[in-house]
């Protein structure tokens, strides 16, 4: 897996989020081939779309369980765009690119 | 365990069950939910589905060592617990002592993006850590089916569904699932296809006005399970089912014999009262005093220190020791000291199966030795007669198993004969008493009789049924030429007799002083006679005194003229 991976330390160095920087969060369930084929996807979308102002956390509930309660995640994977707000959700292994779009608001709803 | 040499037959019953700990759940399904597999209550909204859930877990979790998790699609854990602080559940403490886990799955009805390939992992991993939490043997999950409504793709959601439940099956875990009711299918989204082990539906209806609550196991693999619908009610300590009464009537029959409160009754009653544990049944017509009898029964028990239950449909309590107390019994302090109490309600309040179940917990409760149900023909009116009936069945059974004496109290119509009761009801009884109200002369008087007591060499007599200050008193009728008179007209009657009776008298004290008369006058007629008689004695002596006399004299003047003759002595 290429790309820089946030950690749950690195949220503290975040003082004051940038207007254009998107803060993503990938729900996974261990190194699965979806959760693998999810983060391959992801890294995609965000290179052609987001480039330069994202970041990616990738949670693998297998590891926390508590957070699957407290961030309410039922589907595995799942992808949370937590800023800008509002909070959107999607699920799945984001194959769909357009749909994926569409859920993260970069693409109006058809 | 030593190993019989003899290779046995097992038990056909053999399935491990889990018992709920709800009141007649685990009679009804034989043991309890089967230990292990997954069960599913359907039900229409508002039947009692969550209820059940929570207190399977509770009652596991207090009652048999056996911590649970609770997985609400529907209610937020805040809200669950301030829906069962009034059954008597304290969640925040049994969640603190981690017995059980609550856990609230927020499913975004909105649509989500679906993307692609996904599973419900994130839910097994809820489940699992919720589980290992606290060590769960019991698992609810409340209900299941909203993940339909949140998620599109149903290959993924059926299949993700059947995985959890063979998961759950692994697990060890009993798992008690919900489901909505479906219209044309047990349940809305078809869950009854991978929950087939055992399958209860929950009922909650609204006939004439009255709601009932009905649950019945429509299946469960391997095992035997009585399949008719059980009435419950959800009370402030939870579920309660009305348990299947030995309908086997094998109850046993008591010998010793209780007292009715009335004396002269009890005389009747072959000298000793009812038998314990026997059904009475007293009828009559409107003002016939058949409370009365009620209230001397249950004042009687109460005296010999015994609980009584006063059922009772019509009148409040306050108003029926008021009425008692006007014929000198005194049930208020009875009430104070515990051993009465009353259960006084509407018919129309509740249905039937509310009303039975409400019973049976009042008599689980306070554990009476009597009971009196004033009146039964009441009930009619929530139900037809065929209902009532059964109703009335069962409980006299579920009574007669725990031997308690009933006394029940029967409106019937005033120009009904007066041996047809309004609900056929006299066969379920051991001792028929009837008032009856007889109308002559412009007056109305009470009589009773005993239509029947089994077992009991009882008296065929009519008596005269009177309330007075003293409570019921019994007066022999008077049976005369004209016909059995009562109330005034035997008053008359009976002035009349004695007025007879005193003139018969006085011509025998007549008789007699005629006859001390003619003896005293014949005594007197005696007496004279004797004077006389005495009287010529008199003379009569006189007269021969004076012969003997003369004879003498001269006697003496002869030998006197002899001796002066000197003649010879002859």
């Amino acid at each position: 897996m290429g790309g820089r991976e946030r950690g749950p330390a690195d949220e503290c160095n975040d003082e004051t989020p940038d207007e254009g920087v998107w803060n993503l969060r990938l729900y996974v369930a261990g190194q699965t081939a979806k959760s693998i084929k999810a983060f391959a996807n992801l890294k995609k979308i965000c290179e052609e779309h987001l480039a330069g102002k994202y970041t990616i956390e990738v949670i693998d509930l297998s590891a926390n369980p508590r957070l699957a309660k407290g961030d309410q995640i039922l589907a595995l994977p799942t992808l949370v765009r937590k800023l800008p707000p509002p909070l959107r959700k999607i699920i799945g292994d984001l194959s769909n690119s357009e749909r994926v779009l569409v859920g993260l608001d970069l693409r109006p709803r058809p | 365990m030593t190993k019989t040499k003899k290779a046995q037959r097992p038990p056909l019953d053999t399935l491990p069950k889990c018992p709920t700990g709800i009141k007649g759940l685990d009679e009804v399904t034989g043991g309890g939910l089967p230990q292990g597999r997954p069960t599913l209550v359907c039900g229409n909204a508002g039947c009692g589905k969550t209820v059940l859930g929570m207190e399977f877990l509770v009652r596991g979790s207090t009652e048999y060592e056996e911590p649970g998790v609770f997985m609400s699609f529907e209610e937020t854990e805040d809200d669950l617990i301030k829906n069962f602080t009034p059954i008597g559940f304290d969640l925040p403490a049994l969640i603190e002592r981690k017995k059980i886990a609550l856990d609230y799955v927020f499913v975004d009805r909105g649509a989500i993006e679906e993307t692609g390939e996904y599973d419900l992992e994130g839910l097994f991993i809820r489940l699992a850590f919720a589980i290992d939490q606290v060590g769960a043997k019991r698992v609810v999950l409340d209900t299941i089916e909203s993940l339909f409504s949140g998620l599109s793709n149903e290959g993924i959601l059926r299949a993700e569904l059947r995985r959890l439940f063979r998961w759950l099956k692994e697990k060890g875990v009993t798992a008690l699932i919900t489901a909505e009711q479906g219209r044309d299918t047990l349940t809305r989204h078809g869950l009854e296809e991978y929950v087939a082990d055992c399958v209860i539906a929950l009922d909650h209806r609204v006939i004439d006005q009255i709601s009932t609550r009905r649950l019945r196991v429509i299946k469960y693999r391997g095992s035997v399970h009585g399949a008719d619908e059980h009435p419950f009610l959800i009370q402030p300590t939870g579920i309660s089912l009305l348990p299947i009464t030995s309908l086997n009537m094998d109850h046993t029959a008591p010998t010793d014999r209780v007292s009715t409160g009335i004396e002269r009754l009890d005389t009747m009653l072959g000298g000793k009262g009812y038998y314990r544990g026997s059904a009475i049944l007293v009828s009559g017509s409107a003002g016939t005093g058949k409370t009365s009898v009620g209230a001397h029964f249950v004042d009687s028990a109460c005296r010999n220190g015994h609980r009584a239950v006063f059922l009772a449909f019509e009148e409040s309590p306050s108003q029926i020791v008021r009425n008692m107390r006007s014929i000198g019994i005194d049930l208020d302090p009875w009430e104070q000291k515990e051993l009465l109490r009353f259960h006084a309600i509407r018919p129309t309040r509740y249905g039937l199966e509310s009303h039975l179940a409400r019973i049976h917990i009042l008599i689980d409760d306070f554990k009476p030795a009597v009971v009196v149900i004033d009146p039964v023909s009441n009930l009619v009116s929530i139900g037809s007669i065929s209902d009532v009936k059964l109703m009335l069945t069962r409980l006299m059974d579920f009574l007669k198993t725990y031997e308690i004496t009933t006394l029940c109290t029967d409106l019937t119509a005033g120009g009904t004969s007066a041996q047809q009761t309004e609900i056929g009801l006299s066969s379920l009884m051991d001792t028929w008493i009837l008032l009856r109200s007889l109308e002559s002369d412009g007056e109305r008087n009470r009589t009773m009789y005993i239509a029947k007591s089994r077992g009991i060499a009882h008296s065929d007599q009519v008596r005269e049924f009177l309330l007075t200050d003293n409570g019921v008193e019994l007066v022999d009728v008077y049976l005369g030429t004209a016909g059995v008179l009562t109330g005034s007209a035997r008053a008359a009657r009976e002035a009349l007799d004695t007025a007879q009776e005193l003139a018969r008298r006085n011509e025998l004290e007549r008789k007699q002083r005629e006859l001390e008369r003619k003896r005293t006058s014949l005594k007197a007629q005696l007496a004279t006679l004797k004077a006389e008689f005495e009287a010529e004695e008199e003379e009569l002596q006189q007269a021969i005194d004076q012969e003997v006399g003369r004879e003498k004299a001269l006697d003496y003047d002869q030998r006197k003229m002899a001796r002066l003759r000197r003649a010879d002595e002859t």
